[in-house]
């Protein structure tokens, strides 16, 4: 029973994890219907930014005298960072494809993907890049379990984020703007919505939650890679389109879900098989659900 | 000083300093310090770049140089000569060039029809029948790996294990696609992409089946029996090992796929394919069976897949899970989608842009799949609907807007 609850536990950091980049697919599609493949690219700028700003930080001493304000600020620029980088793309590669085909959008995504990917490679080195550790020394035992000081960061934060953003989805006018264009670009229009600027700010939120996930993920696990995200980048796919894609809910119950899927498998049936029991659980939800959990019926969208 | 002019230097300016945020973070901040001369660097050449450009398209549009119209005039010319004489002249070539090319050549050429086998197969999914397929490298897989198998334990001929490959991979298409029918559009494309990863994942943890990540080795070539008159009626075997020998199979391979998929796109299921892409509820309604037709564009477009991977598996003589990921399927869809959805000369002109561009571009190195990268999303901006599209493709009304 212990083993399961502190199973419980990891899953639920996991899937945290997820969530807040499922967050970003599901966003971006909700109001262009694209699937961003450069989106797990953000994913990966946040956790590499994270890195490079707090080894600096840790390399002047300011880690020993603030260490949470230092960690903040990593976060704050992280995101800061990755909306930049976001708005850029969608400038650069969607923006002039507006009124292309999907799948030219699909492409020009796949390809600035591989570009942000190689960018970072070669900026940063194919070596894994440690985080410095200075956060992960101690744990907290709270009734017989275990929960690491990271632990508490990761789902706090995410936990945070999460909540701050259904706040501003909901309960905004901003969030009341990016609904609207996401239902109806041409009525949002109309009544003085600049669907251009929604679209853009929209990028820069998704790419700010992923990048806020890649520092805690190179937190929570160590060390980062140019590649990291990839893998977490289709797997958070996976989540937002078992929540139902479009759907802000939807996206965070998807992540939980492959994250306690993953966890659990790894944990009681065997590691080497974690992922294809995730990709089984989408599609046997799909199967019976072709809409995903939360999702609304997409009428019929040719590819 | 015309607003016009003073918006684009506004747009360099602030698209300038916008790249030296994106670019500095990640070359400059050092634990040791601070350092701005790389970033300057890479923003410098961008600029250049960018300013280039500007000024190309300024003037492209002022100066009217004329060579777009005679492109144009040299090539209603040439298409005014008859067809037969360029199908003869494009065989010869096709025929002579592994003769002619070096080593290098025939391989990257070997390569390319093998992509031409993957990209049109893919087509009829994708550019027919509408159904986006982000794991269509599992045909392939299956098609490798079932040849594989074949062949080590059962020491089967090629040509024999190539119809059975060709029926697996329909087999493992019509599996992957009967749970998908009921979604549409984008839930398809995530659950075909978790079909790929299952496989993927499969043939890389089934240790006794397939070795795993070391993959399996010794596998035969193909051979082919020749009469031998100076030993009677006796025949010599011939092993289709060197380049030159595996450049004609897999000619043959891409020759008969261009012929099949041509007389698929002008019959009658390949008219309901397109109209189940057009509309699927009004074709439904006009008495397409849409159920069985969705099935069997899985089905076929899986047999080329399983053709082309039972060659791969020959040619290689050896297998491995590595060479089924997902970063395949995407380069396969992109030939598909680059060269012109639909369009078979496209999707030729697809593989071969994408297989000769990165070969194109080895003296980059490092920087090779960075420009490829970026290649990429500049071919899309400025052909979104492929380099040479397909005649026949409607547009729906609520695309139109918007």
């Amino acid at each position: 029973m212990d083993f399961f609850l502190q199973q419980l536990i990891n899953a639920i950091t996991l899937g945290g994890f997820y969530a807040l980049i499922a967050l970003g697919y599901t966003m971006v599609y909700g109001i262009i219907q694209l699937i961003n493949f450069a989106h797990g690219e953000f994913f990966a700028a946040g956790g590499y930014l994270g890195v490079v700003l707090l080894a600096w930080m840790n390399a002047h001493g300011y880690m020993e005298t603030h260490p949470w304000l230092c960690l903040a600020l990593a976060f704050v620029l992280a995101m800061s960072y990755c909306a930049l980088l976001a708005m850029g793309v969608e400038k650069i590669a969607y923006k002039p494809l507006r009124r292309a085909s999907k799948l030219s959008v699909l492409l020009s995504a796949l390809g600035m993907s591989i570009f942000l990917q190689n960018g970072l490679m070669l900026t940063q080195g194919v070596y894994d890049k440690s985080y410095p550790g200075v956060y992960a020394k101690d744990a907290l035992t709270l009734g017989g379990f275990n929960f690491t000081y990271l632990q508490l960061i990761a789902v706090g934060t995410s936990a945070l984020l999460m909540v701050g953003l259904n706040r501003l989805v909901y309960k905004t006018r901003l969030g009341k703007a990016m609904r609207a264009t996401s239902q109806d670009r041409v009525m949002a229009t109309l009544v003085g919505i600049s669907p251009n600027r929604i679209i853009s700010v929209t990028f820069a939120i998704g790419a700010a939650l992923a990048g806020a996930s890649g520092i805690l993920v190179g937190l929570y696990y160590g060390s980062v890679r140019y590649d990291m995200g990839f893998v977490p980048g289709i797997k958070a796919f996976a989540a937002a389109v078992l929540g139902g894609i479009g759907s802000v809910t939807g996206a965070m119950l998807g992540g939980l879900i492959i994250g306690i899927t993953e966890i659990f498998t790894a944990a009681y049936i065997s590691s080497d098989y974690k992922d294809v029991f995730s990709f089984v659980i989408l599609i046997a939800v799909l199967y019976f659900m072709p809409t995903g959990l939360l999702g609304e019926n997409i009428n019929d969208t040719r590819v | 000083m015309t607003p016009a002019f003073k918006s684009v230097t506004f747009k360099l300016i602030l698209g300038t300093a916008w790249l030296f945020l994106l670019v500095w973070p990640m070359t400059g901040i050092k634990p040791e310090g601070l350092e701005f001369a790389q970033a300057a660097q890479i923003v410098g050449a961008a600029l250049v770049a960018a300013m280039a450009i500007v000024l190309a398209s300024k003037l492209g549009r002022k100066v009217d140089l004329g060579v777009g119209r005679a492109v144009v005039k040299a090539a209603s010319r040439l298409s005014a000569l008859p067809g037969a004489l360029w199908k003869t002249a494009g065989m010869a070539a096709l025929l002579a060039f592994p003769v002619l090319s070096p080593r290098y050549g025939q391989d990257v050429a070997i390569n390319v029809l093998v992509y031409v086998t993957l990209g049109l197969g893919l087509n009829i999914v994708v550019g027919l029948a509408g159904l986006l397929d982000l794991g269509y490298i599992a045909f392939y897989g299956v098609g490798a790996y079932t040849y594989a198998l074949l062949s080590v334990h059962f020491q089967m001929s090629f040509w024999l294990a190539l119809p059975l490959c060709a029926a697996f991979a329909a087999m493992a298409g019509c599996f992957i696609g009967y749970p998908t029918l009921r979604m549409r559009g984008d839930y398809l494309a995530i659950v075909t992409l978790g079909f790929g990863e299952i496989l993927r994942l499969v043939l890389n943890n089934w240790m006794k089946l397939t070795g795993g990540p070391n993959g399996i080795l010794g596998i035969k070539p193909p051979a082919l029996y020749l009469p031998a008159p100076e030993n009677g009626w006796g025949m010599s075997r011939f092993l289709l090992k060197s380049p030159i020998s595996q450049y004609y199979l897999i000619l043959a391979i891409a020759l008969f796929t261009v012929i099949a998929v041509r007389r698929l796109t002008d019959s009658r299921i390949g008219r309901a394919w397109e109209a189940i892409r057009e509309d699927e509820t009004a074709a439904a309604l006009m008495g397409v069976n849409t159920f069985a037709l969705k099935l069997l564009a899985y089905a076929m477009g899986a047999v080329f897949g399983g053709v082309a991977g039972a060659f791969f598996a020959a040619k290689m003589r050896f297998v491995s899970p590595g060479s089924f990921t997902f970063i395949e399927s995407a380069m396969v869809l992109s030939m598909v989608v680059l060269g012109g959805m639909g369009s078979i000369p496209g999707i030729v002109l697809g593989a071969l842009t994408l297989i000769a561009l990165p070969e194109a571009f080895r003296e980059f190195e490092h920087y090779r799949m960075l420009v490829f990268g970026a290649a990429m999303v500049f071919m899309m901006l400025f052909r979104p609907a492929g380099l040479l599209p397909a005649k026949r493709v409607g547009r729906r009304s609520e695309e139109a807007h918007s």
